[in-house]
């Protein structure tokens, strides 16, 4: 007799009293059924979005970045800013599935499938950035070492902007499969309980002629737990890489050691309040509040005020520092450019403190990550306050260069830098809402693994066992070995 | 591949399936496999299932990709055309750690998801034969395969009496097949069916 036990001071993480075929039945019903007017506006803005955003590419390809304002001194600006600010937002599908796999967080069966798939759109939508700001975009290949005939000319593997290359690629390859070795089984379960011949064929497909064989189970579970172990130091290592690219630089502001853990923290911070963003409304939509619970939202907020305080500390860090080194380039960065309210850009510098560092601290409060509004709210706020970090990092330690013929205070974004923003949004709705519509948001499998421990039904004939006296509890279970 | 018999047991409690996996074989019945929805932990023991290697496969491919990275970024900055990037050695091992690293990575994940679809025979329009289908849902399903000597009514009253709530005798293709599933169950015969 296998005693499965959860002491009954955990919350369940399954609400309700629900059995393995429940479980099916209410995560698969919004697949079958037809999607709500609200699916059709919402598929629709992304849809516009995304087409404005194809548009203003298309112009990029045409007349060439001179339609950005970019500058000679602000070299980089909303273009790298979106492109980390959605790099940051992926890490927090692979940090759920992932790292919290490793550690035994029971939670993250509710949220895994949903986050792995926002990660894979959040990165697809990273690397429009760097692609179309090549200018010369059907010269894109030339990042990728192959042997050629200009010398063979190679590519610096020095450079952590190739790094950069190596990173992305091998992250968003890494999350697909791991998504997709997932999605494989539940993908199944859609199959075996297909109405239509059509649906059957399309999901056949999909699930790769799943059986649920336990030799199968057996290898995907060496198969999940590999990957996972693989993905932990991944997901630390792209956003690493990423802070490599300002830090190895010898410009102040950027030159730093403290971004690697600093940028990690941040990324977590912004894909964990993209997750809640999503999630909120997942589970309102399609009724997922039994599995998607306030404890599953309380956990997540709690892992947003910790990383927006690391976050806050690496910030007072890095004021410290630009005092304490007595070097008076950096000593003007951060002093002046960034932390004068009263410099040009010094409302973004402020902006970003306060979304990033003081108001996730709400969150202390036990009622406040319980409650859905507040944390809808704040989830938004922080997604802006991380906006206002990248823009802060790339545009104050850039408009002011060494010598003041190089300053420059007149960078702002044209409608077509806008426009390619807005339409990365609507790629990942667009993304986000297909998935929503015909795939699992939430792991199958993995519930119904997890049910017999921390479904609530489970749970209360468990309290029983909880009161029992030791001895009888050992006269009970005692023999059954 | 050939077609054969089999005595499917269905279970709806995993507590109830692992001592009839148990009786089952301690009465020497062979256990072609037991479908489930979900990975029960400790079934393949039970099963007498050997560890799966594939771990060991993901290793070797990771090695694979650090050898890769390291052997091919040597032969491109060394040997095949040095540059001079501002003095520094040609030979920079520390540089070239993030992409040895993102290889190791990319060579082990990738190996293993195509060892892993090999091994299970997984992949687009492969159509395999189910014993039931609820079992991606929320039964247990036992195949046992039949020998001459197997007697299919004892072996199904034995199922029944230990927990099964539903058998019957299935002639299967136990290999895979290229096609649909929209497709008509060609495969699938179905004989004396007792739902206990």
């Amino acid at each position: 007799m296998h005693l499965k036990y959860e002491s009954q001071l955990r919350e369940p993480l399954v609400m309700g009293e629900k059995d393995f075929h429940q479980v099916t039945e209410d995560i698969v019903r919004p697949i079958e059924a037809k999607p709500s007017k609200l699916w059709y506006i919402g598929f629709f803005i992304a849809v516009a979005l995304l087409l404005f955003g194809i548009y203003s590419i298309y112009r990029d390809v045409t007349y060439g970045i001179g339609q950005w304002n970019l500058n000679k001194t602000i070299g980089w600006g909303w273009d790298i800013t979106n492109f980390v600010w959605w790099v940051g937002i992926g890490h927090a599908g692979t940090l759920i599935s992932a790292i919290l796999l490793l550690f035994r967080q029971g939670w993250r069966t509710g949220v895994n499938r949903a986050a792995e798939a926002m990660t894979i759109f959040a990165v697809m939508c990273a690397g429009q950035f760097p692609i179309w700001h090549m200018g010369r975009v059907w010269m894109a290949f030339f990042v990728l070492p192959y042997p050629n005939t200009r010398g063979p000319l190679w590519v610096n593997f020095n450079s952590p902007l190739l790094w950069d290359v190596f990173a992305i690629s091998t992250y968003f390859t890494v999350s697909l499969l791991f998504w997709y070795s997932g999605l494989i089984p539940d993908l199944a379960t859609v199959r075996d309980r297909a109405f239509t011949s059509l649906r059957k064929k399309l999901y056949g497909i999909a699930s790769f002629g799943w059986t649920g064989s336990t030799k199968h189970w057996q290898r995907h579970e060496s198969l999940s737990l590999v990957l996972a172990g693989l993905s932990t130091p991944l997901v630390l290592s792209v956003h690493t890489i990423v802070s490599f690219d300002f830090a190895t630089s010898v410009v102040p502001g950027w030159h730093t050691t403290i971004f690697p853990p600093y940028f990690v923290a941040g990324a977590i911070f912004s894909g964990f309040a993209m997750v809640q963003s999503l999630m909120v409304i997942t589970r309102k939509v399609f009724g997922m509040e039994d599995y998607i619970t306030l404890g599953h939202i309380e956990a997540m907020n709690k892992i947003i005020v910790l990383t927006g305080s690391i976050v806050g500390i690496a910030y007072l860090t890095e004021l410290f520092m630009g005092w304490y080194s007595q070097n008076k380039y950096e000593g003007y960065t951060f002093w002046y450019s960034r932390a004068n309210l009263f410099s040009p850009y010094g409302w973004s510098y402020w902006g970003m403190m306060a979304c990033n560092v003081l108001s996730p601290q709400i969150f202390w409060f036990r009622k406040m990550r319980r409650n859905i509004f507040v944390t809808f709210f704040m989830s938004i706020i922080v997604n802006i306050g991380m906006w206002f970090e990248r823009f802060v990092i790339i545009v104050t330690s850039l408009y002011r260069d060494y010598l003041p013929s190089s300053w420059s205070v007149y960078y702002s974004p044209t409608i077509w830098e806008i426009g390619f923003y807005l339409g990365t949004f609507g790629l990942f709705f667009t993304c986000f809402f297909l998935f929503a519509k015909y795939f699992p948001v939430i792991a199958v499998a993995e519930i119904k693994y997890v049910l017999k421990t921390t479904g609530e039904g489970f749970k209360n004939k468990m309290s029983k066992i909880e009161d029992q006296k030791l001895d009888e509890f050992i006269h009970d279970n005692a023999h059954a070995h | 591949m050939a077609k054969k018999k089999f005595v499917v047991g269905c279970f709806d409690d995993e507590a109830v399936l692992f001592p009839a996996v148990k009786k089952v074989r301690a009465a020497g019945y062979k256990i072609h496999d037991v479908y489930t929805p979900f990975a029960v932990h400790g079934l393949d023991h039970a099963m007498g299932l050997r560890e799966t290697s594939l771990h060991t496969a993901g290793f070797i491919y990771g090695i694979t990709g650090t050898s890769t990275a390291l052997g091919g970024i040597s032969w491109i900055l060394v040997k095949d055309w040095p540059l001079n990037f501002g003095g520094k050695p040609n030979f920079s091992l520390p540089a070239w750690i993030p992409v040895t690293f993102e290889l190791t990575v990319l060579f082990a994940a990738v190996g293993m998801v195509l060892t892993f679809c090999y091994l299970c025979q997984l992949a687009p329009f492969v159509r395999k034969h189910h014993f039931h289908p609820r079992a991606t849902d929320d039964l247990f399903v036992m195949a046992i395969e039949c020998t001459d000597k197997t007697n299919v009514d004892d072996l199904q009253a034995f199922l029944s009496s230990n927990g099964a709530i539903e058998t019957n005798v299935q002639v299967a293709e136990t290999g895979w097949w290229l096609g649909t599933y929209d497709m008509e169950e060609k495969n699938l015969e179905h004989s004396n069916t007792v739902v206990a």
